[in-house]
């Protein structure tokens, strides 16, 4: 059972973030008109939500009262992949959502939902799924509002130092392979200032559920999901975040559950 | 709260079987075909007719390069020097054979005309018409030409568009072109990839279209700055102007760009012009880089109404590379076939064609739907010109496209490279001093072009692998022409840096076809514009007479039906810009007929 304290912890990330995600895909859309196609992000929500219900029900026995999750889950998916068709956008969230009720040990979910959907998609099924690394505008003030607002949030939600953590070893990590590789600082920087970062830092990398339990824990978690970004971006990955963190978020995540024996279930995923 | 067992059982095995799925989707001759090469005989067979590389029985030994820019952008200058090969089809003697014209790019480099002699060769003349050496230093460098008869004499005259000084050149009777740039009222400096010939107006007069990338206050060979590049891989604005011309009658031609409303500063790589709703005035057709389509409908040759968003070509930003016009169904509508790029995994943006919707045709703004992914003729590669014939002369038209960026080292990519800087903010990605020097990497290197046959049904077979021998240059422009006339539409490909490749089109399978050389009298003497219907055996075709349509190209001026096995065609119906309508019933096939607007 949750206590009074995490409870409260857990309704304000079951409300707010929904809110900031929508926030962000307005501005997006609005500034720079972002999404390729309506029905895409449609479909990809539609299919997370329908999918928690379901397999709530199917699974658990119980039907799932808050989608906000689901909806997040949906959006991130609809915002991160790019295709030309719409099953791409059903598979990924569909993916997702059931790694959330699959993948799981000590009756929690181990990976990001919408990190393993989207990492499997881009790794697995390269004709048929992009990313966003390449397609999103430069319009700085929808930039600055996304950070002022992203940054606002996570530290409402205590998660700043996280989101701080990772930007800052990100930054270092940066100035690192400029030295090696030769390119510009501000060439190794230029992807932090893009959207799929956004999402990236304030949703992903801060994920409550699947984060470690403890402070320390949290900065030495980002602290490695970038350096193991690092490594794979002088292999000349694309995606490295995403890699990154589905490579190093269960691991910590599943080595924190076995340490910490005393973490409370939750009910639901 | 434990889960269920039986349902969580079937779950798993669910995700799991999609997960495999998925990984195994993207794998060669699965879910994505991978085709075997095959033979020329055996193409001949399947297919009915085989592209064979003839250069060398030709006699044409041309070879582009690419231009050498500045060296303050040295670290990209494979990437900004990709452009420039080009090919225009052309009769510029009157003989009756169609000509080639290719333009080079780097400085002291020479053009090259190719006279048809006839007899399958071709000798290169460009030296003594006058339109050889055009990349003096300091005047730019060549990136295309198109040919129109802009003063109505019977000989097709020559624009000549650079990363420079844009040329005109006056055909004398076909033994002679003469620089008439000075005083014609053409721009100074245009950073151009395209240019078409059309009658906006209607005045009887082929008007200018120049369509620009880089913004005209840079000189790529003498930069002070390196500011140059894209503001957003998606949303640029900052690219050149372009330019609309009206020609005044005297050799001179007037910039009416604002006046007309094309004032938008995309970037733009290609640009096509016909009638789209029927009202008789050409409408234009607008492909950039880094953001969406334009489509301008002309409002009666008093202003152009850009229309993109509400038509449903221009809503989605992409990498719009080239305009091509084919009637991919019979269905007597024009579709627009617009390139753009794919990349396994990092880019996938696909190609479209789009189709007006029936019942809005003859509506002022009609509406347009994809169909390129039902057609499959979605995905080349990171290609560039595309042009529609009928290459079994079976009556329905096929697709050439040309695809390949830079190849480079084989094994070492710039996609990273490039994905990087272009996810960042404008400051950043706008700079050409923080793009990652490409240290001879390749970008969508060594793709082949694709070729689609038209099964008739409104879909295509890729055939690229066996219709031809496999070659992998980076493709640049594409033409048709009927180079040996002989009913069969032979495919030109200007390749960058790199030799193009003449494919002479091999028919075996007996089928019929047309060809129609349209000449206006009240109309522009090109007939550039005039909309042709044939119909036979059931079947309606729709084509249009350009002066420069793909990217960087320009078809043979003839228009080029194939009929399958029909020994008759019921009707052909001429639209003529003028709005007269000429009807032939009944002609003879297998011949080319050279019809003149009546009186």
């Amino acid at each position: 059972m949750l206590s009074k304290n995490q409870d409260k912890k857990s309704n304000y990330f079951q409300y707010v973030p929904p809110a900031f995600i929508t926030i962000l895909l307005l501005i997006g859309q609005l500034s720079f008109g972002m999404l390729d196609s309506y029905g895409n992000l449609v479909a990809s929500v539609v299919t997370s939500m329908i999918a928690e219900l379901l397999l709530s029900r199917f699974i658990l026995g119980v039907w799932r009262k808050n989608l906000a999750s689901a909806y997040i889950t949906g959006i991130s998916v609809g915002i991160l992949i790019r295709a030309p068709m719409i099953w791409p956008y059903i598979i990924t969230a569909l993916l997702a959502i059931m790694s959330k009720y699959v993948l799981r040990y000590k009756g929690r979910h181990i990976w990001n939902p919408s990190n393993f959907g989207v990492s499997w998609m881009l790794f697995m099924a390269p004709l048929d799924v992009a990313g966003l690394s390449i397609q999103w505008g430069s319009n700085f003030l929808g930039l600055a509002v996304i950070w002022i607002l992203g940054l606002l949030i996570v530290y409402r939600a205590k998660r700043l130092f996280v989101t701080l953590t990772y930007v800052v070893s990100y930054i270092f990590f940066a100035y690192l392979r400029s030295l090696i590789v030769g390119d510009t600082f501000l060439a190794e920087v230029s992807p932090l200032t893009g959207p799929m970062y956004q999402l990236f830092i304030f949703f992903m990398i801060t994920d409550p559920v699947t984060s470690v339990s403890t402070r320390k824990g949290r900065i030495s978690v980002a602290f490695l999901v970038a350096a193991v970004e690092c490594v794979l971006r002088l292999d000349s990955f694309i995606y490295a975040p995403f890699y990154a963190l589905f490579l190093v978020g269960p691991v910590a995540k599943f080595m924190d559950l076995r340490k910490n024996t005393s973490v409370p279930r939750v009910a639901l995923p | 709260m434990q889960p269920r067992k039986v349902p969580f059982i079937i779950t798993t095995i669910i995700f799991a079987v999609l997960l495999i799925i998925m990984a195994l989707s993207s794998r060669p001759g699965l879910f994505h075909g991978e085709d075997t090469a095959i033979q020329k005989e055996a193409a001949l067979k399947k297919y009915g007719f085989y592209l064979e590389p003839d250069n060398e029985q030709a006699g044409i030994h041309f070879r582009h390069e690419s231009p050498q820019l500045d060296p303050k952008i040295k670290n990209i200058e494979h990437l900004i020097a990709s452009m420039g090969a080009s090919v225009s089809v052309t009769d510029f003697n009157q003989d009756g054979w169609d000509d080639i014209y290719f333009t080079n790019s780097r400085t002291g480099s020479q053009n090259a005309l190719y006279r048809n002699l006839h007899n399958g060769k071709f000798e290169n003349v460009a030296g003594q018409m006058g339109v050889a050496d055009l990349n003096k230093k300091g005047t730019g460098v060549c990136m295309g030409a198109v040919w129109g008869d802009y003063d109505n004499d019977g000989y097709p005259d020559l624009l000549v568009y650079k990363w420079g000084k844009p040329l005109l050149f006056h055909n004398e009777g076909g033994k002679k072109l003469v620089d008439v740039t000075a005083g014609s009222g053409l721009p100074a400096w245009v950073n151009a990839n395209c240019a078409v010939w059309f009658d906006f107006n209607r005045d009887g007069r082929l008007d200018l279209f120049i369509g620009s990338y880089y913004n005209e206050a840079f000189n790529l060979q003498d930069l002070n700055t390196t500011k140059i590049m894209p503001e957003s891989f998606r949303y640029a604005n900052n690219g050149s102007r372009n330019y609309l011309l009206e020609n005044m009658g005297n050799g001179k031609f007037k910039d009416v760009t604002a006046e007309y409303g094309l004032t938008s500063t995309k970037w733009t790589l290609a640009a096509g012009t016909v009638d789209l709703n029927g009202d008789g005035y050409p409408d234009l057709f607008v492909a950039n880089d880094y953001g969406v389509n334009q489509l301008f409908m002309n409002d009666s040759g008093k202003r152009f109404v850009e229309v993109g968003s509400q038509s449903g070509i221009g809503n989605i930003p992409k990498s719009g590379m080239c305009v091509a016009f084919g009637d991919i169904d019979d269905s007597g509508l024009i579709g627009i076939y617009n390139t753009t790029i794919t990349e396994k995994g990092i880019l996938i943006q696909d190609n479209n064609y789009w189709q007006p919707i029936q019942e809005a045709v003859k509506s002022p703004y009609p509406k347009f739907v994809n169909l390129a992914q039902l057609a499959g003729i979605e995905n080349a590669g990171w290609s560039w010109g595309a042009q529609f014939g009928d290459l079994n002369n079976d009556g329905y038209q096929d697709l050439y496209v040309a695809n390949g960026f830079i190849s480079g080292k084989s094994r070492r990519s710039y996609w990273y490279d490039y994905a990087k800087v272009t996810s960042g903010n404008k400051e950043i990605i706008g700079d050409a001093k923080n793009w990652p020097d490409m240290k001879g990497k390749s970008l969508s290197g060594y793709e082949m072009d694709k070729i689609w046959l038209n099964n008739g049904d409104g879909t295509f077979q890729d055939v690229s692998r066996k219709v031809c021998p496999p070659a992998t240059y980076d493709g640049r422009a594409v033409a048709m022409a009927d180079l040996w006339n002989n009913g069969a539409l032979d495919v030109i490909v200007a390749n960058q840096n790199n030799i193009p490749i003449i494919y002479k089109n091999i028919i075996q399978n007996h089928n019929n076809w047309i060809e129609l050389d349209l000449r206006g009298t009240i109309s522009n003497a090109d007939a550039v514009g005039a909309k042709v219907l044939v119909e036979w055996d059931g079947k309606k075709q729709m084509q249009v007479v350009t002066d420069g349509i793909g990217f960087s190209s320009e078809n043979s001026h003839r228009l080029h039906f194939g009929l399958d096995k029909s020994n008759q065609i019921d009707r052909i119906i001429i639209y003529w810009p003028s709005g007269k309508i000429t009807t032939l019933t009944n002609p003879q096939i297998n011949q080319l007929h050279v019809i003149k607007e009546p009186g």
